[in-house]
């Protein structure tokens, strides 16, 4: 076995490679950029690199760096993670001069899957489903229409380098093949300098169901069954899991088949993916395969048993698979979780700073339930803008998927993470949307369940009731501790009261507690009534509530004659007051918030570059209004849509807080 | 014997509806309370003692005969905030506007003498219209009565105000000299002259609310403390903050049960500091990780962003937080931060209030615009608030303590009594590029040779330890036990006593 071996990578895929490396007893070595001096990876491995500034270009995928880095410190064989230098043919090859393993598949492998037109090529001649199309290069656009034509609308016209969603169109009858083959011809062309074209059957209601697939150098070669990734926003993932909710026994059976037969027609060895679009009546077709170790690994980990990246080290050390296919059941159900550095209330805009707050839950493993959380982050670290906003993969695992939705719930409310944006209330959203809960969802779900984007959950009555029963139990605890302070005037101290009125969400509870020694009985109006009972107490930013012996979670902050709580996706302010004080507090005017959409707001605190327009001129989507720099990073700042600034209220060279105003317009 | 009992409750009824259900609606309407409503939610339920509820005007010109409504304007007593005394008077609007005659006056006069001989603070729920016009003089000098009062009753209880209406001319001077003022977003404006005299005098057009809104005198004046969205949460806020405050001089600053950890670990402050020394960082963030239950009460929020002031409590008891921002102007000292952090030690120093003061200033701002405004002299306030404070005094140096402004942020050498330092901290006459520019200034030319100095310069300087060999830092800490640190200090200085020399009073530079 390898004595040392260094990790090509950052952040939380770094961190996870150290683990199972340390556990099979072999050295690591980090490097790491400017940006990730302090980074959680370089703490944890053995030894650690300098490779550079920050930019990912100038230090992480880099391969003279790294080359200049394992010849430092004498690794024998590097593991490239995922992203960077995963898929770099040129890395893999000049691993190979010097005689350095490559943690991952040969080289041809890369170049023959890297490809779209080649790969698909491939994948046909090793009797994989591909999805119907013309795989030749197409002339012009009265080919184009011919070809759609035979393969049947709606058809896909993808540019053959694509990816991200760019030079790519769909067209479900003549003359929107005609046009979309132009634009994406000239998009192509114009976005990655190859416009070669071709169509394929547009597949209706798509499934993203990839196989994992894990092939020794002895031609032996196991599928570890499927990942269901179809909760995607914008072409990125964001929740997986394993199995699929969609697959039976014979469709899984077909398609893991099918993927070691191409992981065997290109010579494949390590852990790989195969990707396939699953259309409603589980028709499945070849997408491309990932030669890598994917971001969404830990699923299948957990539902296997095996451990994906000891696998990939001791097949590039040579060694044999310890199993063969029958060995590999799926037992219980994984979920994955990806949390991002992004404002969900912001359009998903990055996020970068401090993580003043960073407290995952514990990660544990029991008989009916695991918590995982794979991450490359601590409390006090820094969130740069030059990588991937992917902070933290918080799994779960159960025997069901109902309780491995549960658990996802429970920990997703018990993560915190404050100082930046971040997705956790869309991520809880999701966990109790009844699409995604009923397993029934396509790669449009994001799309087409938040079309304008995302603004909180509401939650149902009674939600809000456990809520309210235990804002009022720990206002009790808070208001009787003020009570307690010193200097009262002796006999005539203040007695908190049992009547409250408790506001949430536009709803009013009028309740009353009655507290004893084990909890306390909370009794709505109506009649109805709960029991709380929960060792809270004021200030700590999480409370674990037994509220009718349900547990309900909860961050906890401070406001005025309340608390601000969040909890399965909501975030409100949680109003406690007495009957008369609720009855006063009714008399406020409600203020509306400031209608921003009038305005340009400063999206991330920083300094004013440059006002690149003028009062009273117009301007056009997406035409650059402001520079503002963050991070030592210039982001430009453009128009959302055509409209006149009417004021511009900050100059260049302010220094501006978030939301401040830069301009109005009419 | 039963008409009697009940005369005595209509005389009441009559007398709580003040200017009349009419009114009451109009002042609803407005969107604020009426001064009885405040009173309840300020106070401890059922906790109000009133007094001179049946008190009228005595005048008679303008046929104010003809209108006597009892209370005259103005709802004052005593209850409990958390069970603890205070002295309240709560205008009301409906009566008169809640404008100010010789009686309305002598019942607050009469609330604050009793709050200074009982020693317990008072709170000033001011919404009127101004003076009385119809009795005159009698008006004015209602006022300056209630300033006297205000001016004995300055460092021997709190004063608080908050102005929930207008609150124009001479009556602002009240408010002005008691030791907080709140407002309420909207609703209330403060101003010696309105807008009207405003355009005859200078010609100027202004709206009551930019003259003199919450938002002016939060953020531009700093007349005011901090501005709340609405009566309800003001007075809620007001509740929280009184929770902080000492009843008196004579006695401690309060104490109640505390539930977190005196000795709680904060591994991220190892990192609080970036590695660029020119990068800011929030020192919030510091406050909140030292404070009990990261609960703090911050005074002047929107004015002087380049320093903090506000309360926190470590074990329980109320501690007075004064820190430099690095986020604004880099944390310097400048005319208003020093004022403004001035103001507030003195405070904390009248009530007995321990002092925590972080430090990472890089100086005094320098300009004309600072020189013209007299930056000498406000500068000095604080120093000579620090330099005069017998109170606890805990520093934490962060990051940089350069020059004056070192010796000012509650040094060793001004009686500190303990002065902590990261190792991060730097303490030295200048940064490195200045201080290398004025000492090889014959070198300047010389590019390598300078940041061979500079490097030096660095090496010596940019530490700790220089202060340190000398005494100046009690102890280089690790930021991740700052808190438990901070609290032992504050423990082991609960019997300080220190007095400085007999004296009529100072001379602060003003």
């Amino acid at each position: 076995m390898f004595k040392k071996i260094l990790i090509a990578n950052r952040g939380e895929i770094a961190c996870r490679v150290i683990k199972s490396a340390r556990k099979m007893g072999i050295q690591t070595v980090a490097v790491y950029s400017d940006a990730d001096r302090n980074a959680l990876h370089v703490k944890m491995a053995d030894e650690a690199v300098h490779i550079g500034p920050p930019p990912a270009n100038q230090s992480y995928i880099v391969i003279d760096k790294i080359m200049e880095a394992i010849r430092q410190t004498g690794a024998e064989a590097v593991h490239p993670g995922y992203g960077f230098l995963s898929e770099n043919m040129k890395f893999a090859e000049a691993l190979e001069k010097e005689g350095v393993v490559f943690v991952g598949p040969p080289s041809p492998a890369i170049e023959a899957m890297g490809d779209k037109i080649t790969s698909k090529k491939i994948a046909q001649g090793a009797g994989v489903s591909t999805v119907p199309g013309y795989m030749g290069l197409i002339a012009d656009a009265d080919e184009a229409v011919k070809i759609s034509k035979e393969i049947g609308y709606p058809v896909m016209i993808k540019a053959s380098a694509g990816g991200g969603g760019k030079g790519m169109r769909i067209a479900w009858n003549d003359e929107e093949a005609r046009d979309g083959f132009q634009s994406s011809k000239n998009e192509a062309a114009s976005s990655f300098g190859d416009d070669r074209i071709f169509i394929e059957k547009f597949v209706t209601q798509p499934r993203h169901i990839e196989i994992q697939v894990l092939a020794d150098k002895h031609g032996n070669c196991v599928y570890l069954h499927e990942r269901e990734c179809s909760i995607q926003r914008r072409n990125q993932k964001v929740i997986e899991e394993a199995p699929s909710p969609f697959l039976d026994e014979a469709t899984r059976k077909a398609m893991g088949e099918q993927a070691c037969a191409l992981a065997k027609a290109v010579g494949y060895t390590s852990a790989g993916t195969v990707e396939f679009i699953v259309d409603g009546n589980r028709n499945f077709y070849f997408l491309e395969m990932n030669t890598r170790l994917q971001v969404e690994h830990p699923v299948t980990e957990l539902i296997t048993g095996v451990d994906l990246v000891e696998q990939m080290i001791r097949v590039a050390n040579g060694e044999k698979l310890p199993f063969a296919q029958k060995d590999l059941k799926i037992n219980g159900w994984a979920m994955e979780s990806r949390l991002y550095a992004e404002d969900p209330y912001r359009n998903f805009l990055p996020s970068i700073g401090r993580l003043t707050r960073y407290r995952p839950p514990v990660e544990a493993a029991t008989p009916t339930g695991v918590v995982r959380n794979d991450t490359g982050v601590y409390e006090g670290g820094e969130i740069s803008m030059y990588y991937d906003p992917m902070i933290a993969k918080l799994c779960t695992w159960a025997p069901t998927r109902a309780e491995a939705v549960e658990g996802m719930r429970q920990a997703l409310d018990t993560f915190e993470v404050e100082g930046i944006g971040h997705n956790l209330p869309f991520l809880s959203a999701v966990m109790d949307h009844p699409k995604f809960c009923s397993g029934d969802m396509t790669t449009a779900f994001i799309a087409e369940e938040y079309p304008d984007g995302f603004q909180g959950v509401t939650l149902p009555e009674a939600e809000l009731r456990k809520v309210a029963a235990a804002a009022a139990a720990m206002n009790r605890v808070a208001e009787i501790r003020r009570s307690r302070i010193t200097g009262r005037l002796g006999n005539h101290e203040r007695k908190v009261g049992d009547d409250w009125v408790v506001s949430l969400q536009e709803t009013d509870f009028a309740l009353k507690i009655a507290a004893d020694r084990n909890g306390a009985t909370v009794t709505f109006e109506d009649g109805h009534s709960v029991r709380v009972a929960s060792d809270w107490t004021p200030g700590q930013a999480l409370a674990r509530l037994d509220v009718d012996g349900q547990m309900v979670v909860l961050k906890v902050g401070k406001i005025p004659s309340g608390f601000r709580i969040r909890t399965r996706g909501a975030d409100m302010k949680v109003h406690v007051r007495t009957p008369r004080q609720a009855e006063l507090a009714k008399l406020m005017p409600e203020k509306l918030p400031p209608d921003t959409s009038k305005f340009l707001l400063c999206p991330m605190p920083g300094v004013v570059v440059k006002i690149s327009v003028e009062e009273g001129q117009e301007v056009q989507e997406g035409q650059a209004l402001a520079t503002v720099e963050a991070m030592k990073m210039e982001n430009i700042l453009r128009a959302e849509k055509k409209g006149v600034v009417k004021k511009i209220a900050a100059e260049a060279g302010a220094s501006l807080k978030v939301d401040e105003v830069i301009m109005e317009f009419e | 014997m039963k008409d009697i009992l009940q005369q005595l409750e209509d005389r009441r009824q009559q007398a709580r509806l003040g200017g009349g259900q009419r009114r009451i609606d109009a002042q609803h309407a407005r969107g604020k309370l009426t001064a009885r409503e405040r009173i309840e939610l300020l106070l401890d339920d059922g906790s109000f003692e009133e007094f001179d509820m049946f008190v009228a005007h005595r005048a008679t010109d303008f046929g104010m005969q003809a209108e006597r409504p009892a209370g005259d304007g103005v709802v004052t007593g005593w209850g409990t905030v958390n069970g603890r005394m205070v002295y309240v008077f709560s205008q009301d609007f409906t009566v008169f506007g809640g404008s100010l005659s010789e009686t309305h006056a002598q019942k607050i006069c009469k609330i604050m003498d009793m709050a200074v001989q009982n020693g317990a603070p008072v709170i000033g729920l001011n919404d009127s219209g101004g003076a009385r016009i119809q009795e005159g003089v009698a008006s004015l000098a209602g006022y300056a009565e209630v300033f006297q009062r205000n001016i004995m009753a300055s460092g021997v209880v709190p004063q608080i105000s908050v102005i929930m209406g207008p609150c124009a001319g001479g009556a602002v001077y009240s408010p002005a000299m008691t030791d907080f003022i709140f407002m309420v977003k909207d609703t209330s404006y403060m101003f010696v002259t309105g807008p009207d005299v405003v355009k005859t005098v200078t010609n100027e057009i202004v709206t009551a609310e930019e003259l003199g809104g919450a938002s002016t005198h939060t953020k531009k004046s700093s007349v005011a403390d901090g501005a709340f969205e609405n009566d309800v949460e003001a007075l809620a806020e007001v509740r929280r903050l009184v929770d902080f405050l000492p009843l008196n001089n004579r006695e401690k600053a309060p104490t109640r049960p505390f539930f977190d950890d005196v000795a709680r670990m904060e591994e991220s402050l190892d990192t609080l500091i970036p590695d660029n020394p020119n990068m800011p960082y929030d020192m919030k963030e510091l406050i909140l990780k030292v404070a009990d239950e990261g609960d703090f009460f911050e005074i002047q929020k929107d004015y002087a962003g380049n320093i903090i002031t506000g309360f926190i409590r470590l074990e329980g008891q109320t501690v007075g937080v004064v820190a430099n921002q690095p986020m604004v102007l880099a944390g310097c000292l400048d005319i208003d931060s020093s004022r403004k952090a001035a103001r507030f030690v003195r405070f904390c120093d009248a009530f007995e209030i321990p002092i925590l003061t972080l430090v990472d200033v890089p100086g005094f701002l320098p300009g004309t615009g600072q020189e013209y405004g007299g930056v000498i002299k406000h500068g000095a306030k604080l120093l000579f608030a620090y330099g005069e404070a017998t109170v606890p005094k805990v520093t934490v140096i962060t990051r940089k303590a350069y020059g004056g402004a070192y010796d000012v942020m509650a040094s060793k050498h001004l009686r500190g009594d303990f002065n902590y330092a990261w190792p991060t901290a730097e303490i030295a006459v200048m940064g490195a590029k200045g201080a290398v520019e004025i000492l090889y200034r014959s070198e300047l030319a010389d590019k390598d040779k300078i940041a061979a100095r500079t490097k030096e310069y660095e090496d010596r300087f940019a530490n700790p330890f220089v202060a340190a060999e000398k005494g100046f830092i009690d102890e280089v800490i690790q930021p991740h036990s700052t808190r438990k640190r901070v609290a032992r200090a504050f423990a082991s200085l609960r019997s300080k006593k220190l007095s400085n020399p007999w004296k009529k009073h100072d001379n602060i530079p003003l």
